[in-house]
């Protein structure tokens, strides 16, 4: 995220600069407004920890006898949950191993890669003003068929996998397709419909899982068959972890987003019909079959989200298999502008917040939901830069850009 | 980063010059009417009668169990619905409009069907019509106060995804003042009453988080309602798990009473749906005749939807643009906080986590089927009651409909709706831009 932002907005820091200039520019930098949306969400989230933390509230009992129990308390508080943070989701330092050091950083990347897929999907439709909230729908039907192909059927190594990756894609695809049809043969709200299709293929889900095709065997949970090993991303980087190949997978579905939106026909007429839909038409594009376009492939990317659960890192269908993927990603894709960049750094940062979840459950004790609530502040945050610099006291930018909403 | 993210913008493609023949109402009638003949008609057993019981145990004036002969009434009600589908395909050919009648009768006709069919020779239970009725009020109760909130932000053009944050906040709050007050007051009626005063204020600080940064920051709405409820599950799972958990008296069942009102409640049927309800559901009934009356007749209504279809306009005049926002949007969120309420309080519950389970979104729902307008959304919200408590009543019975597709019913319910009998809906003009002189 930042990475980008420095990118576009130093460079034309040139060296021969003088240092006044230089230090005029960063404090005026998006970048920095970046860092200190992070640094106002952590205090805040700080804040809470420190108040909900039994510790402080015992020190804060005697707080006028001995002050700095209170303080000592607040900060072993607050430190811990941020440590456990950074150890759960970047670098264990804490750890034995190299191996084990390592491991978080390919756990944020596999909570990633569905965040990704999907944000990549979601970035689409609101390029072409299509506010599409069912990616939740999209990825639980690209599970359902793909995992089913994953382990009802039984094929060839490579194929099979490729049958299953598909499957899922398509499982997606026809849950964007039907809002899409419906918004542009009847006009029916895309908001509304896409909102009824995730309760609809949850139920189905439910549905499929009590029936005894789904069913595996020897366990009275709801859950289905182990996918086939032949239907399974390899591990990219050796059995002890987590991360498939559906990562690079993502990255590559990134770049070829990137490329259908700004450098293909398709992908202008579809920001065409999103900026304005009349212009649009006047100008002979098929407005109708953009919009079924658009939510046909923010599906499939959704379904491919799908995969990455089941044929990736859950390895098996349950009623919980999309987890809370679909709305996390309406977030990534925002943050991310709903450009595929954006979308992947954004991924990456909502992934490792996932990532620490557990963690910070174990290490610090705490509800891992203070990640909900700084995964929402910082987003707010970036959302309104003259806020960060009111709070920081940051100058306000000479030329500041303007974008269109 | 640059000063606002990009996010969608919700404009319709409308570009019709003459009105064609639409043909999708007849279509869909028609196809809905002809499954049902065979479905719910012939599907009948014949010879077997369906009991429908219309009073309940403790009225004073009994109205006596109907038996039903099951098979001739399906099968009539369900010709009933292709003779209207016909009705409807001759108004189609000749370009005349039916009204709001056709839809509502189909709809009656075809529950009384699909009720004919589940109950149909079962002697050891009934359909329980007042029950039914009871369950649709009481869950379309947190839905008219989503919607209801939805409709007085998004009149005057601020767009208001973050109903499912204002409801959880307004539970959570009700639940946390409630229980204080329950413990220090020593009752916990007066607890809840207490509770249901706090509930508001939740959701208002949620509606002035989503002004400040929607009016003052000029953020794009959705994306800051969206990031809203995120906020708000998290802020309420964080305290459901800290707080809450370590302290259990602030997270105690207490309950609103039921208030029956003196005659009314006495009438068979309506008595109970209707006046033998608690604080919450009476608020409700004022709630939407009131802003109904003020959104279209009055002064502060004229202004708030000048304000949302064509704010430079109203600024013109002199009606302070970004100030009505900012009330409007802090007032929605109350409303929506107080129907947050419904979810602890008012049904004696303790506060759970996540607990309102995407009743905000169906409320945004409720309100763009309702058109924007108090009276459509209560009618919007009645439907997804009414098709909620069908789906608790037809598991009491037992039909051989696997339940998950009986907890969609309402969804499909809503998509059918949707596509095939609202289609095109406008939004207040300026909704979702920010007012920048």
């Amino acid at each position: 995220m930042s990475a980008e932002a420095v990118k576009q907005d130093d460079a034309p820091a040139e060296g021969s600069r003088d240092w006044r200039a230089l230090l005029r520019e960063i404090a005026e930098s998006s970048a920095l407004v970046v860092v200190m949306a992070v640094v106002a969400s952590m205090v805040i989230g700080g804040l809470l920890i420190i108040f909900a933390d039994p510790d402080v509230s015992d020190a804060a009992g005697y707080f006028f006898a001995r002050p700095m129990d209170t303080f000592t308390a607040a900060w072993d508080a607050v430190s811990s949950a941020y440590t456990a943070m950074f150890r759960g989701s970047v670098w264990n330092y804490s750890a034995d191993t190299f191996a084990q050091q390592f491991k978080p950083l390919t756990e944020t990347l596999t909570m990633a890669t569905p965040l990704i897929f999907a944000g990549l999907g979601l970035g689409i439709g609101f390029r072409a003003g299509l506010f599409n909230i069912g990616a939740q729908g999209q990825i639980i039907m690209g599970a359902m068929l793909g995992g089913w192909v994953g382990f009802a059927w039984h094929l060839p190594v490579g194929l099979h996998l490729l049958v299953a990756v598909v499957a899922s894609a398509l499982g997606g695809a026809i849950w964007g397709f039907i809002p899409g049809i419906l918004k542009a043969k009847t006009g029916a709200h895309e908001v509304i419909v896409t909102i009824m299709l995730n309760y609809v293929a949850a139920n189905l889900l439910a549905f499929a899982l009590s029936q005894d095709a789904f069913q595996r065997p020897d366990s009275d949970n709801l859950q289905s068959p182990i996918v086939d090993t032949t239907a399974q991303y390899p591990l990219i980087l050796g059995s002890s972890y987590r991360l498939h190949l559906g990562f690079l997978l993502a990255i590559a579905a990134a770049i070829g987003v990137w490329w259908l939106m700004e450098r293909s026909t398709w992908g202008f007429r579809f920001r065409a019909v999103g900026a304005n839909p009349r212009a649009a038409r006047t100008a002979g594009m098929n407005v109708s079959f953009g919009i079924i376009a658009v939510m046909t492939i923010a599906g499939a990317l959704a379904g491919l989200a799908g995969s990455a659960q089941i044929l990736g890192t859950e390895k098996s269908l349950t009623t919980g298999i999309a987890g809370s993927f679909g709305f996390d990603a309406i977030t990534v894709a925002l943050l991310g502008r709903s450009r595929p960049m954006g979308t992947v750094f954004a991924g990456i940062l909502f992934g490792a917040f996932k990532a620490s979840g557990p963690t910070l459950q174990v290490a610090a004790g705490l509800p891992v939901d203070i990640v909900l609530i700084l995964q929402s502040l910082i987003v707010l945050f970036i959302a309104a830069p003259p806020l960060v610099r009111f709070l920081f006291r940051l100058p306000t930018p000479t030329n500041e850009k303007v974008v269109a909403a | 980063m640059t000063a606002t993210l990009e996010a969608p913008q919700t404009q319709e493609p409308e570009a019709v010059v003459e009105t064609p023949k639409s043909w999708k109402m007849p279509i869909l009638l028609g196809a809905v009417g002809l499954i049902s003949f065979v479905v719910f008609g012939l599907g009948t057993p014949g010879g077997t009668e369906t009991r429908f019981v219309l009073s309940q145990k403790s009225d004073a004036l009994q109205i006596p169990v109907w038996h039903a002969p099951a098979q001739p009434f399906a099968i009539a009600a369900t010709l009933a619905l292709i003779a209207l589908a016909g009705l409807s395909a001759w108004a189609s050919a000749n370009r005349r409009k039916l009204g709001v009648w056709l839809p509502i009768v189909y709809g009656v006709l075809l529950v009384f069907a699909i009720l004919m069919w589940a109950g149909a020779g079962k002697s050891s239970t009934s359909i329980q019509v007042t029950g039914l009725l009871i369950g649709a009020v009481v869950l379309a109760t947190p839905l008219v106060f989503g919607a209801l909130a939805g409709v007085v932000c998004e009149r005057s053009g601020i767009v208001n995804i973050a109903i499912e944050g204002q409801l959880l906040a307004g539970a959570f709050m009700a639940a946390l003042v409630g229980s204080a007050a329950a413990t220090a007051t020593g009752s916990s009626t007066a607890g809840a009453y207490i509770g249901l005063l706090a509930a508001p204020v939740a959701g208002a600080l949620i509606g002035l988080l989503l002004a400040l940064f929607a009016v003052k920051y000029w953020v794009d709405q959705i994306v800051v309602g969206v990031v809203l409820n995120v906020l708000a599950v998290g802020l309420t799972n964080f305290f459901y798990g800290t707080v809450m958990k370590e302290n259990t008296d602030l997270n105690q069942r207490i309950g609103l009473p039921d208030l029956p009102i003196p005659v009314l409640s006495h009438i068979p049927v309506i008595g109970p749906v209707l006046f033998d309800q608690n604080l919450l559901v009476y608020t409700m009934y004022v709630l939407v005749i009131v802003l109904n009356v003020m959104l279209f007749k009055s002064r502060w209504g004229l202004r708030v939807r000048a304000v949302g279809e064509h704010p430079k306009a109203a600024d013109t005049v002199g009606i302070k643009v970004n100030r009505t926002r900012v009330r409007n949007t802090i007032l929605g969120g109350a409303i929506a906080g107080l129907g947050g309420a419904f979810f602890t309080v008012a049904s004696g519950l303790a506060f759970n986590k996540e607990m309102t389970g995407g009743k905000g979104y169906i409320a945004l729902a409720a309100m763009i089927l309702g058109r924007w307008s108090p009276k459509g959304a209560l009618a919007a919200a009645l439907f997804f009651g009414f098709a909620d408590s069908l789906r608790e009543q037809f598991g009491i019975i037992g039909t051989s409909i696997p339940s998950q597709f009986l907890a969609m019913l309402p969804y499909l319910a809503t998509i059918f709706a949707v596509a095939g009998l609202v289609g095109h809906v406008r939004p207040p003009a300026a909704e979702n831009q920010p007012y920048k002189k």
